[in-house]
């Protein structure tokens, strides 16, 4: 052939541009972690938007035309042996509306232990407008060992949540957190102790 | 005959013929050579994963515990996807692509023969270790072949690390085959060999290569991420420490629905050589074909979710994946209608090649009808993690991607080999396995329609004679197997003296069709030059 070394040349340029694709994809693989993150919050997806502090709007109007029954739930991951459930199983709400609910929490492990509870909401066209300014779930929680506790949620719906929203649902999963200590104080904020 | 093997060497003064013994397969760097082993591998691997799904078959053959435990039974449905996928479709799709990019585009090897021996030869290694976890004091991969989190991370048994090496190894693999693949058809093509000129096949590969290097790296980077979580105390997948089992699913599946055309694309190329070759007429609309597939594959990126509808995901993004999905069957019905036309009219001869692409082409739209269904969101409600998704994926993998792999060997033996398969024996292998096939995965369409999940080892006893049905079909295939395994051993190491015309079929066209068959070890040293549209009629 004798176009040979031009030919291996090109082979050479292909290569490298190839290959920068090939590692291009394997980094865009670990950008998609932070993306699905920010899409989940700005959609509410999987109780993204829930996890962190919202701000009130000051000139917010209770919307008192309207009432949503707001439902709440718990669930205990895996075999972490807690009480944890909510004092009320569901409140009615107008849109605009500032409520303030507790969830008791028992800590039957045996043991002193880090847990978080992990909130989801559905239906899911609604899920991002269940704002809360203070939650328990915010941050991870200690308990003694048969420490019993009642823990805060102050929440809202903003009144832009759809019209054809009538109930919402604001589930948690408690998780043992043994494994993901954060390094912070012990955090109590608004528990009730009983 | 000694005389022209003097002749040859005396013309050909650097052709030497093949090394001798295990050498020459560990060492080579041949482009027919590793074709080679791609098809062996990939043909012994079909009859191990093949023995795993009749294991999966006996057990269902009625309900309640008929012969494994259902520990076992997940094993055996993971270790048979994963075989079948990663260790069948892919290596053969790649053998076929190692032994014939080169002869048709009339390159005399591939552009990296280094890279090329090794791309295969990861692929036992990885292959063994894979396998090797069933031999483990712990269970083997048991979370099916999708791995979800947290199946495969929390609460993934031990040998899950085997696994995750296994697939960075295999992926490490198909990425070094496909840049290989596309600097041989862009730097080797013989003069005159334009991008329009090129068969369909190249083309095929050509953009399945490139969906490979695109998200083959993505499946590299998701199993990575179950090792970080699994051993280095990071948490992508476990919601835990602040990560997300959905996201999971859609790296996997970013990765795993263009997968789907990586495994079917070079099978539409292969389809496409062989239909005019028995119809005795060109392709029908060689260009749509070419930006059918090129659509086919852009698209593939974009529609992942409609694995993940009912994960949750807000309405506008389901209502999207549906529509993009929908889209895909526009440039497929394109290519349906362009083999229909090819055939419309051909002077058509039934030889086995032809009766395999012929059987592809109704089943596998079959297949895609099916795959429409579950594309749809709300009929996707109730059809999802059922046995009709179990039918829909073997009608498009079975009837669509082994049979054209099945198609690509009867057709192109003979050239390989230099000897005629039989024909008789090579019918009565596709009329058994079209009957073994229809009567394994017909019935699971109804049986998920009626609700029996799939992944299952024990079931209601309503659906006890469906799945009878299905076990003595797969049985019925199993056994038609071994035939064709007989006829490529026969053609492969029969000692009367080939006597097969270079052409071989009487309407095929294209460069491998110059070559003498069997086809020397050395090919085109000194390119071919093209001067007309070799695939015109
Ligand atoms: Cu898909």
């Amino acid at each position: 052939m004798n176009t040979k070394i031009p030919a291996t040349k090109n082979n050479k340029r292909l290569i490298t541009i190839l290959v920068c694709g090939v590692i291009f994809m394997f980094g865009f693989c670990y950008m998609l972690v932070p993306l699905y993150n920010i899409v989940c919050k700005q959609i509410g997806f999987n109780g993204k938007s829930a996890n962190s502090a919202t701000l009130v709007n000051p000139n917010m109007q209770v919307d008192t035309s309207r009432t949503i029954k707001v439902d709440f739930s718990t669930t205990m991951h895996g075999n972490l042996n807690f009480k944890f459930i909510p004092l009320q199983r569901h409140i009615e709400v107008h849109p605009g509306e500032r409520k303030l609910i507790y969830f008791y929490a028992e800590n039957k492990t045996g043991k002193d232990i880090t847990v978080q509870a992990i909130p989801s909401i559905t239906p899911n066209d609604a899920a991002r407008f269940l704002k809360k300014t203070e939650c328990f779930c915010f941050t991870q929680q200690y308990f003694f060992k048969g420490e019993k506790a009642d823990m805060p949620v102050y929440f809202f719906i903003d009144p832009a949540v759809p019209k054809e929203t009538k109930e919402m649902t604001l589930s948690y999963t408690l998780f043992d957190e043994t494994e993901f200590i954060k390094k912070q104080k012990h955090f109590t904020k608004g528990r009730i102790d009983l | 005959m000694s005389e022209s093997i003097v002749l040859d060497h005396a013309t050909d003064h650097d052709d030497h013929g093949p090394a001798k013994g295990f050498t020459r397969w560990l060492f080579t760097t041949n482009h027919k050579d590793i074709g080679t082993l791609y098809l062996y591998f990939s043909l012994i691997m079909f009859f191990v994963g093949g023995i795993m799904a009749l294991i999966v078959r006996a057990e269902l053959l009625e309900p309640g515990k008929v012969l494994i435990n259902p520990e076992f039974f997940n094993q055996m449905t993971t270790m048979h996807g994963l075989i079948m996928v990663f260790g069948v479709i892919m290596p053969a799709m790649a053998g076929l692509a190692n032994w014939m990019i080169p002869l048709m585009i009339g390159a005399p090897d591939m552009a990296l023969p280094r890279l090329n021996n090794w791309s295969f030869w990861l692929l036992p290694f990885a292959f063994t270790m894979l396998a090797s976890t069933l031999f483990m004091s712990g269970p083997a991969p048991d979370f099916g072949w999708t791995f979800y989190a947290p199946l495969s991370t929390t609460y993934g048994p031990k040998s899950t690390d085997f696994f995750i090496f296994a697939i960075h190894m295999m992926g490490i693999s198909s990425i070094m085959a496909s840049l290989n693949i596309v600097v041989t058809i862009f730097n080797m093509r013989a003069p005159g060999m334009g991008w329009m000129n090129l068969p369909v096949f190249v083309w095929g590969w050509l953009v399945t290569a490139f969906l490979l290097l695109a998200v083959m790296p993505v499946l590299a980077g998701c199993v990575t991420m179950m090792l970080m979580d699994r051993h280095f105390h990071t948490s992508f997948f476990d919601a835990a420490g602040g990560g997300d089992p959905s996201l999971f699913q859609h790296v996997f599946w970013f990765f795993g629905h263009p997968e789907v055309y990586i495994l079917i694309l070079p099978g539409f190329g292969v389809i496409s050589e062989i239909i005019p070759t028995f119809s005795r007429k060109s392709l029908f609309g060689y260009r749509f074909m070419v930006v059918a597939t090129v659509i086919i594959a852009l698209l593939g990126l974009v529609v992942w979710g409609h694995h993940m509808f009912t994960t949750g995901a807000p309405l506008e993004a389901q209502l999207y994946f549906m529509y993009a999905t929908m889209l895909i069957a526009v440039p497929t019905g394109i290519k349906i209608f362009n083999w229909v036309a090819t055939i419309f009219k051909g002077s058509i001869s039934f030889e086995t090649p032809m009766l395999f692409a012929l059987g592809f082409l109704v089943m596998f739209t079959l297949g895609g009808f099916s795959g429409l269904m579950l594309g749809l969101v709300p009929a996707d409600y109730q059809y999802r993690d059922s046995y009709f998704v179990v039918a829909h994926f073997h009608y498009v993998l079975v009837s669509g991607s082994l049979f054209t792999i099945i198609a690509a060997v009867y057709y192109w033996l003979p050239k390989w080999s230099g000897h005629m398969y039989s024909e008789k024996l090579g019918q009565i292998h596709f009329w058994l396995t079209v009957i073994g096939m229809n009567l394994t995965f017909m019935p699971m369409h109804f049986l998920g329609l009626a609700g029996m999940p799939r992944r299952i080892p024990d079931y209601a006893l309503q659906f006890t004679d469906f799945n009878q049905y299905c076990t003595v079909g797969a049985f019925i295939f199993g056994f038609a197997q071994l035939i064709f395994l007989y006829i490529i051993l026969k053609s492969c190491f029969s000692k009367d003296k080939g006597h097969v015309s270079a052409q071989v079929w009487e309407g095929a066209k294209g460069l491998e069709w110059t070559l003498p068959s069997p086809v020397p070890y050395h090919t085109f040293a000194t390119p071919p030059v093209i001067t007309t549209g070799h695939r015109e009629y």
